[in-house]
């Protein structure tokens, strides 16, 4: 079978790749690009562990054909921070203690992410629905959507 | 996954010339929230994958009072969800749209791939049925277009042929005085699939009903429509006594199965009292 080459820019960083078909786009990113910050819980769209945003969107990167991703503008968790200065959302994670075995926090962060870009002053419930397809087998959640909401206040 | 021949066509005759040549076995991906995961999990092997995500003409929801609403096939439920005129006029359609998983599955999930995944729990389907929703289809024999309630055959699948793509869905202008509601119940409040579902569309005349729509989900093998129900509440008055009358026809017209969602027994009483239930709203929407 023939292999596909792929072009993403991910984090604002232009990669390629060349790939069999039958990969999903978290499978490229972790296992070619090395970009390990977006995990594989599932594999099948329920624990978000994969999440990334893809040209503007949160997806489950597990999920997406890897070659139906070709030219698309990719953000991971790698790409949150700015030059060295944590995203409000990653620094009240830490302040709040809302990190236990961090294997959902990419995921959780991201979505988190999006949420305030989108809507700034979320209640509790906004914040828990934003949530509802990022799964912390610690189940943190109280921390979790306590850290997102000081994001939001600061 | 295992391998498999990937095609990106440009063009819908190019999709469906490779359809056609591929035959039995070759699938169509869109947004890949059934299909990956069939291909995953449920032991599904196609030999060739034929993607939609470069072909023009599906995307795109248009409305206009004379012809009705358009949506595109590739169109992602979650832009359903949030579209002013699908809130307004459509709102049985909204409300299935933004019930499917989480935000991200949403994103993905296209109403295209909804539908003809086939599912009797498909959140689009009640709400595209009571708008009288007719899909376009197109193949390698020309195109047609089927109502949405005759597209199923049982769970998981539909008339439609190996070469055949939906392309988008018709929904007709509602009449004035329409009210619509889609509801399910589940056991968990998100990121589940329906155990039962309703979708209802009330139109009044002259504070008669003059058109009712009461369509069932994830209670038969397919969706259906509680037709007797429908016959029962066109023409008349709306009362608490039609509503009930109604909700025990819709009742009779169920055929569930017991599974983990729930006991055939408890599937039918939640048909009864989530009919009750959009009857009401679906008739305070309309008067609104
Ligand atoms: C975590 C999770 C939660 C979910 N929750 C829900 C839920 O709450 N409610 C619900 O209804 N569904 C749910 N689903 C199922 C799924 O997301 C939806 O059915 C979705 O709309 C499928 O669309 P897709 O574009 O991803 O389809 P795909 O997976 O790309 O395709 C599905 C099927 O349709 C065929 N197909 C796709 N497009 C076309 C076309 N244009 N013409 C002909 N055939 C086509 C494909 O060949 C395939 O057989 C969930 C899925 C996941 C992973
Ligand atoms: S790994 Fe993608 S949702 Fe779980
Ligand atoms: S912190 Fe362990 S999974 Fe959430």
């Amino acid at each position: 079978m023939a292999k596909l080459e792929v072009h993403y820019t991910i984090n604002g960083r232009k990669h390629e790749a060349y790939i069999e078909p039958n990969l999903t786009l978290l499978d490229v990113v972790r296992d070619d690009l090395r970009l390990t910050g977006s995990k594989e819980g599932c594999g099948t769209g329920d624990c978000g562990a994969c999440t990334m945003i893809v040209d503007g969107k949160l997806v489950t990167a597990c999920l997406m054909l890897a070659p139906q991703a070709d030219g698309a503008e990719i953000t991971t968790i790698e790409g949150v921070a700015e030059n060295g200065t944590l995203h409000p959302v990653q620094q009240a994670f830490l302040d709040k203690g809302a990190v236990q075995c961090g294997f959902c926090i990419p995921g959780m962060i991201l979505a988190g992410k999006v949420l305030l870009d989108q809507n700034p002053k979320p209640n509790d419930y906004e914040i828990r629905e934003a949530i509802a397809g990022n799964l912390c087998r610690c189940t943190g959640y109280t921390k979790i959507v306590e850290a997102i909401a000081a994001a939001a206040e600061a | 996954m295992h391998r498999f021949e990937y095609y990106a066509p440009a063009s819908l005759d190019e999709a469906v010339a490779l359809l056609k040549e591929h035959g039995d076995g070759v699938k169509l991906l869109a947004g890949g929230t059934d299909l990956l995961v069939q291909m995953k999990e449920a032991g599904l092997h196609p030999p060739a994958v034929v993607s939609l995500h470069a072909v023009p003409g599906l995307d795109g929801i248009e409305f206009d009072e004379a012809s009705g609403l358009r949506i595109g096939a590739r169109v992602d439920v979650a832009s359903i969800e949030s579209n002013d005129v699908t809130e307004q006029r459509y709102t049985a359609l909204a409300e299935g749209a933004g019930i499917v998983g989480s935000i991200q599955t949403r994103n993905m999930a296209t109403i295209g791939g909804n539908i003809a995944n086939a599912a009797p729990s498909a959140d689009t389907a009640p709400p595209l049925a009571v708008f009288d929703a007719v899909a376009e289809i197109i193949g390698a024999g020309g195109q047609r277009e089927v109502p949405v309630i005759e597209l199923f055959d049982g769970p998981g699948s539909t008339i439609l042929t190996t070469d055949e793509v939906i392309t988008g869905f018709k929904l007709p202008t509602p009449p004035a005085n329409t009210g619509s509601v889609y509801q399910r119940h589940t056991p968990r409040k998100i990121m589940d699939i329906a155990a039962v579902s309703v979708g209802i569309r009330l139109s009044l005349d002259n504070g008669k009903i003059g058109e009712a729509r009461v369509c069932l989900g994830a209670v038969a093998p397919t969706i259906i429509r509680a037709s007797d129900a429908e016959e029962a509440l066109t023409g008349q008055a709306p009362t608490d006594a039609l509503f009930a009358k109604a909700a025990e026809l819709a009742q009779a017209a169920s055929s569930p199965i017991s599974d983990v969602r729930g006991s055939a027994e408890f599937r039918r009483h939640l048909v009864g009292v989530m009919t009750k239930r959009c009857l009401d709203i679906a008739l305070e929407r309309a008067q609104d």
